[in-house]
C-alpha cells in the first residue's frame, strides 16, 4: 500500500517539467539573443525562428514525461530576394540545432547544384552522396535548390540528385537537416514540380526586403565591424544613397550595402593618400560624404 | 575458428553503438575512414576489396555507418572492417582497422605440408573457405563478389 502511494507521488512529481531549467540547461537564450542583436529587420525570421526553438524544447520537455513525439521534422526552405539574410541566418541555425541537441555536431555544408550534380551517368550519386555524409551531424545548406530540377532538360542528372536527397531527408532525419534557399517565385515553381520536397519540408520561412531604415543600420552594423563609423554627413549621403539604389535595377538589399561600404573605404583611401600625408585615428575610422557621394549612384538618372 | 584480425578482436563482436563510438573516436582524430571486405581471411591478405573510397572530410559517423550497413547488406557473408588512416606527417598509416562484420560460421585453417629437398617440410596454412572461388565462399552463392561502387 505505502509501495504504491510512494510511487504514484514519485510519478506526479516526474510529471512536471521546468520549462526554464531547462532552457538554462541547453543555453538556448544565447544564440537567439545574439540572433535579434546582430541582425537587422527580419521580425518574421525571427519570430518563426523562436517558435521553432520553443517547439523543440516542448519536445525535449514531452520526452522526459515519456510522451512519444518522433524526431520532429527539421528541414527548412528559406525563401527571399538577394542579400536578405538567408545565409547568415542557416548559420545561426546551424548552432541553435546544436545547441538544442537536434544535430550532433552543428557545422554548416553550404552546397549549390555544381557540388551535388555530376557531369555523366553514373557520377551523380556519388557525389550527392558524398555531401551528404560530409554534412552529417550538422546542417546542410543548398543554396539556389530550384537549380537541381531542370524540367527543360528530361535527362538532366539533377533528379537523381533530388532523389537521393528525399531518401535521406526522410530516413535519416535525425542525422542531418536540410535547409533549401532560393528566390521565391522560382522556389514556388521547384516546390511546384517536386511535391515531395515541400511534404517533406516542414518550415517555409519567407525573408521580407529590409525597408530603407533598416538598409541605413545595416550599413552602421557593418561599418562598426570592421572599425568603422560614418560621419554625419555620410550618413546623410547614405540615406541618399539607399534611396536611389533601391530603384535601381540589381539590388540586392544588404550585399548592395556591403559593396557599396567596400567601394567607400577604398574612395576614403584615395582621399587620404591624396590629401597632406598626415591622418589622425580619426581620420583613418571615418568614412566622409564625398566617399559614398561620388558614387555612379548617384550620376545615374533614375528612370 | 574465431579469425583475430585487427583491434578488438578478442572482444565479443562490438555493437553497432560501439562501432560507431570508435569512427567517431578516428574523426576527431582526423583520421580518413574507409570500409573494406573480403571473402579470402588469411592473415597476410592486405589487400581487401573497397567499398567505395576513403572518406574524408566527414564530422559524423552516421555517413559511415551508413556506407558499412550498405557493405553488410551487399557482402552478408564477407569478413568486413573498417580502416582509419592518418595523413599526417610522419605517420602516413592505417592508425586503427577492426572488424564489423564476420561470418556466421568460420571453419578456420588448414596446415598444409610441402615436401621440400631432402626430406625437408616445409608449412603453412590454408584457409578451408578458399576451396571455394570467391564469390561462392561462407555460403554465398552469387557467381562474384559484390563490388563496391561507392554507393
Amino acid at each position: 500500500m505505502s509501495v504504491s502511494a510512494a510511487a504514484t507521488a514519485f510519478d506526479s512529481a516526474a510529471e512536471v517539467v521546468d520549462l526554464k531549467a531547462l532552457l538554462a540547461d541547453t543555453d538556448l537564450n544565447a544564440p537567439i539573443t545574439e540572433l535579434e542583436r546582430d541582425l537587422v529587420g527580419l521580425a518574421p525570421v525571427k519570430l518563426r525562428i523562436r517558435e521553432i526553438a520553443a517547439f523543440l524544447l516542448v519536445a525535449r520537455a514531452r520526452e522526459q514525461v515519456g510522451l512519444s513525439s518522433g524526431p520532429p521534422t527539421l528541414h527548412m526552405a528559406f525563401t527571399g530576394n538577394p542579400g536578405t539574410g538567408k545565409t547568415t541566418v542557416a548559420l545561426r541555425m546551424a548552432s541553435i540545432l546544436h545547441r538544442l541537441g537536434y544535430v550532433r555536431k552543428g557545422h554548416l555544408v553550404s552546397v549549390t547544384r555544381d557540388d551535388l550534380v555530376g557531369q555523366f551517368i553514373g557520377h551523380t550519386a556519388p557525389k550527392t552522396k558524398d555531401v551528404l555524409k560530409r554534412a552529417m551531424g550538422g546542417v546542410l545548406f543548398i543554396d539556389e535548390a530550384y537549380y537541381l530540377h531542370r524540367p527543360e532538360n528530361e535527362k538532366d542528372y539533377g533528379q537523381e540528385a533530388i532523389e537521393i536527397l528525399l531518401q535521406v531527408m526522410e530516413n535519416q532525419r535525425e542525422d542531418l537537416v536540410v535547409i533549401l534557399a532560393g528566390y521565391r517565385g522560382r522556389m514556388e515553381s521547384f516546390f511546384a514540380s517536386n511535391p515531395g520536397f515541400r511534404s517533406r519540408i516542414a518550415h517555409h520561412i519567407d525573408f521580407p526586403d529590409y525597408d530603407a531604415g533598416e538598409l541605413l543600420a545595416i550599413a552602421e552594423v557593418l561599418a562598426a565591424q570592421s572599425e568603422y563609423r560614418l560621419s554625419d554627413a555620410a550618413r546623410e549621403a547614405m540615406v541618399d544613397y539607399i534611396a536611389r539604389r533601391r530603384k535601381q535595377p540589381g539590388f540586392a538589399n544588404a550585399r548592395s550595402i556591403r559593396n557599396a561600404l567596400d567601394r567607400a573605404r577604398l574612395r576614403q583611401a584615395m582621399r587620404l593618400c591624396a590629401g597632406n600625408g598626415v591622418a589622425s585615428r580619426e581620420a583613418l575610422q571615418t568614412i566622409e560624404a564625398e566617399d559614398i557621394r561620388v558614387s555612379r549612384v548617384f550620376t545615374t538618372a533614375i528612370n | 575458428m574465431r579469425v583475430t584480425q585487427g583491434a578488438f578482436s578478442f572482444l565479443p563482436d562490438l555493437t553497432d553503438a560501439q562501432i560507431s563510438a570508435q569512427i567517431e573516436y578516428c574523426l576527431r582524430q582526423e583520421w580518413a575512414v574507409s570500409v573494406e571486405f573480403t571473402d579470402d581471411p588469411h592473415p597476410r591478405n592486405t589487400y581487401w576489396e573497397m567499398w567505395g573510397m576513403p572518406m574524408f572530410d566527414l564530422r559524423d559517423a552516421a555517413g559511415v555507418m551508413a556506407e558499412v550497413r550498405a557493405c553488410r547488406k551487399a557482402n552478408p557473408h564477407a569478413y568486413v572492417r573498417v580502416n582509419a588512416f592518418d595523413s599526417t606527417r610522419g605517420w602516413e598509416t592505417v592508425r586503427l582497422s577492426f572488424l564489423v562484420q564476420r561470418p556466421a560460421d568460420e571453419p578456420g585453417f588448414r596446415l598444409a605440408r610441402m615436401e621440400a629437398q631432402g626430406r625437408t617440410i616445409r608449412y603453412t596454412i590454408q584457409a578451408y573457405s578458399v576451396d571455394q572461388p570467391p564469390g561462392r565462399r561462407y555460403g554465398a552463392n552469387q557467381a562474384s563478389a559484390t563490388q563496391g561502387d561507392g554507393s
